[in-house]
């Protein structure tokens, strides 16, 4: 447990410091995690664990908006499962349970837990549709099809900046539709 | 949108670099404060008698007391601003302004004062300042909020009564300028309420738009 945390926050500070692929790497390897505490937490409430995928995803989304608020001299997992914490508590309220989320749901993960294949999850995907087509195609062309931020300017004749600020906005806008909906 | 494709688009944003909560949170304050200090200029002003009454030491206490608030409040909600963060541990320093004020409460009853305690707590200014806090407030409060959207707190009323308590500190240090009451009682009961109140507006407004 704790090299693996030791390694996410090496990760974390090499991604603060321009490292793209160290923050994808972290991404990926949060991801299990999270998938299993939300499950967890969910089964705990009561809950079908099928909507632990838009957890995960709204988790993820608040880690990439709000990661200005992590100290780089801290460790990096108790401010990840304190992210976490909010979004299934949040989650869980939307759905009008009573809340009695367990601090352990994310802090423990249990060894062994297979890491499970990526799911989709019908929430993203819903508000994706209601983004401005710009950052709607920006995002499915970055997300879906895999293209870079080059690639994805040239098919759109944008500018690289313009891709950029499309996607940015694109996702701090589906959060704020994934929060308030 | 699977979770891979999602973790795709998040690390080709990653170029973006977000400023710290404490500077967007400096900056919303300064764009607000000459809103109230437009207000204070407007219905207050500095009261008359402001260099003689430099050379009572109740009057510089007001400023203590006001700023003894302001920035401690400033302080635990930036630390608040953090997803992690717990109160345990900074909580005490909102208690610096309550222990000073005990303080000047203490030193004013020995001093043998010339109003009776009735009159000095009344005073003459209280609806005033009833008034002209929260008003003053008004602006500053929407700056903190502002800023503290920036953050990621985990108890949304809590830190926007945090920001009702940065704003009502600095209304409150204007305010102390123009009021001519400054019994430490008259602080204690008046300067309080109307903290409460903009505490009480912050911690309602906080916990809907705080969430992140």
């Amino acid at each position: 447990m704790r090299g693996r945390e030791d390694e996410w926050t090496g990760l974390m500070r090499s991604a603060m410091a321009g490292d793209d692929a160290a923050y994808h790497r972290l991404l990926k390897a949060v991801t299990p995690v999270l998938r299993a505490a939300a499950r967890r937490g969910l089964a705990r409430a009561g809950q079908p664990p099928d909507q632990a995928e838009d957890i995960v995803q709204e988790i993820l989304l608040a880690v990439h908006l709000k990661r200005h608020t992590w100290d780089s001299e801290a460790p990096f997992a108790p401010w990840l499962f304190a992210i976490g914490r909010n979004k299934l508590i949040d989650a869980l309220r939307r759905r009008g349970k009573r809340v009695f989320v367990n601090i352990d749901d994310f802090a423990e993960t249990l060894p062994g837990e297979a890491p499970q294949e990526t799911a989709s999850a019908g929430e993203v995907a819903a508000q994706l549709g209601t983004l401005p087509q710009r950052q709607r195609d920006v995002l499915q062309s970055i997300a879906v099809e895999a293209a870079s931020i080059k690639d994805t300017a040239a098919k759109f004749s944008m500018s690289e900046g313009a891709v950029r600020v499309a996607l940015h906005r694109g996702l701090a806008a589906l959060t704020a539709k994934l929060r308030d909906h | 949108m699977d979770t891979d494709q999602l973790i795709r688009s998040l690390a080709a944003d990653n170029a973006r670099r977000a400023p710290r909560v404490g500077a967007v949170l400096t900056m919303a304050l300064l764009v607000a404060a000459p809103l109230s200090i437009l207000i204070f200029a407007t219905f207050l002003g500095v009261r008359a008698d402001v260099m003689s009454a430099m050379r009572n030491p109740f009057f510089d206490m007001k400023f203590a007391v006001t700023l003894s608030l302001a920035i401690p409040a400033i302080i635990v909600s930036l630390h608040l601003s953090r997803p992690e963060a717990l109160l345990r541990g900074w909580g005490w320093l909102l208690l610096l302004p309550v222990g000073l004020l005990a303080v000047a409460i203490g030193s004013e009853a020995m001093l043998a004062p010339a109003m009776p305690m009735t009159m000095r707590l009344m005073g003459k200014n209280s609806r005033t300042c009833l008034m002209a806090i929260p008003a003053m407030s008004l602006p500053l409060l929407a700056g903190a909020l502002f800023g503290l959207r920036h953050g990621a707190p985990s108890n949304p009323a809590l830190a926007g009564a945090l920001a009702g308590l940065v704003s009502a500190g600095l209304a409150a240090t204007l305010y102390a300028s123009h009021c001519t009451d400054d019994s430490p009682l008259f602080v204690a009961t008046w300067y309080t309420l109307a903290t409460a109140v903009v505490t009480a507006i912050g911690a309602a407004v906080g916990s809907r738009v705080l969430r992140y």
